[in-house]
């Protein structure tokens, strides 16, 4: 029995080396696995699903790293305040009664079943089909409807007209836009911004992976630790899931 | 009788030699960047871009389709003035040169870059 445990154990290590060694290729860069990167010219599939493991017991209060990396790689002014966008939010819990203390980014969960989709009158809300949530700013009259309708207040308004263009993702005023799960990056076989902040960080609180994969480093991982995923209730089916909750 | 004709001849003659130099000199003198072979003809591009655009937009953003052979990206890298690295700025530069002879108001530049691509590395591409 214990024979068997040890065996798997063995073999789980060695998986978790495997995958070391290809996200350290090189310096600067994650590249979680080069099968992923689509070839130009074809559209996203349904065959993938992008989805994320957060988590919290390795997640460090204060630490606002994966923060600041999407704010940079997509030119977000980094304000807190109501009206400043903000794709992730650092936020620090308490446990009533026990007390207990947990520390975990939160950002648009990426619903199988997104109310922010359903609500949209202009169809600029959509769901792409490899999971990815984001809006079609071409389409986006601003009227907000999506950010009343998600659970998890994972959009913002553009309130100021954009003047700083040098991020990946085009940003307007008058538009609605969240976390976009990195989609110019992931569509380039490379990780999401905030995974790759984390990892240099040295914390490996996010891992980001194909959840349509049984064999993907994020599938065994959620088949092997306990994981939850926020509001459960509502039956949205989020991509992103918590460790430690 | 003859007073008008000569009046007629006088007009016609000025809109003759009137017509040539007037287009002469408010045709827009563009600065075209790198410039090089267009993916597509010149002409067919000054006909249809905005339909291409149209096109490559909606692939992209819905359905991820990357590397197409149109894109705004595209546009940009090539034809951004290496004075001001950009496509806007004067009446010269490739992008806003054209529209505002056309009088066509340009939105693209409200959300998108006007400058060339960087890597996700952080180096311009090419």
């Amino acid at each position: 029995m214990s024979c068997g445990h040890d065996h798997q154990r063995r073999q789980f290590l060695s998986r978790g080396a495997a995958l070391t060694a290809a996200v350290t290729i090189a310096p600067g860069l994650m590249l979680y696995d080069f099968a992923r990167a689509r070839p130009s010219g074809e559209p996203a599939s349904s065959a993938v699903r992008w989805g994320m493991l957060i988590d919290t017991t390795q997640c460090e209060s204060g630490c606002d790293a994966c923060v600041r990396a999407c704010n940079k790689e997509n030119s977000l002014p980094g304000g807190t305040l109501p009206t400043d966008p903000q794709w992730i939010r650092k936020l620090e819990l308490q446990q009533e009664g026990t007390g207990r203390r947990i520390s975990l980014p939160m950002m648009c969960q990426h619903c199988a079943e997104p109310p922010c989709v359903e609500v949209c009158p202009t169809g600029a809300s959509f769901k792409r089909a490899d999971g990815i949530v984001l809006v079609d700013k071409h389409r986006c009259i601003g009227c907000r409807y999506c950010m009343m309708a998600c659970p998890y207040k994972a959009r913002s308004f553009v309130h100021e007209p954009v003047t700083d263009h040098s991020g990946a993702t085009p940003r307007g005023q008058g538009t609605v836009e969240s976390c976009t799960l990195c989609v110019h990056r992931v569509d380039q076989g490379v990780a999401p911004a905030c995974v790759e902040a984390c990892a240099s960080e040295g914390h490996q609180a996010i891992l980001f992976g194909n959840l349509n994969d049984p064999d993907s480093a994020i599938s065994q991982r959620i088949r092997s630790v306990a994981s939850a995923k926020l509001r459960a209730d509502l039956n949205l089916d989020p991509g992103i899931s918590f460790v430690g909750l | 009788m003859t007073l008008r004709w000569a009046g007629l001849w006088r007009m016609a003659l000025l809109l003759v030699l009137a017509g040539p130099l007037a287009a002469a000199v408010n045709e827009p003198v563009l600065d075209i960047g790198q410039g090089g072979h267009c993916v597509d003809d010149p002409q067919f591009m000054r006909l249809n871009h905005m339909k291409l655009l149209r096109h490559q937009r909606d692939e992209t953003v819905r359905q991820g389709i990357r590397g197409g052979k149109y894109s705004l990206a595209g546009c940009v890298d090539c034809h951004a003035s290496k004075k001001n690295h950009s496509v806007l700025g004067t009446d010269q530069n490739f992008c806003q040169g054209c529209h505002v002879y056309a009088a066509v108001r340009i939105d693209c530049f409200e959300c998108h870059s006007s400058t060339p691509r960087r890597s996700i590395a952080g180096e311009v591409l090419k």
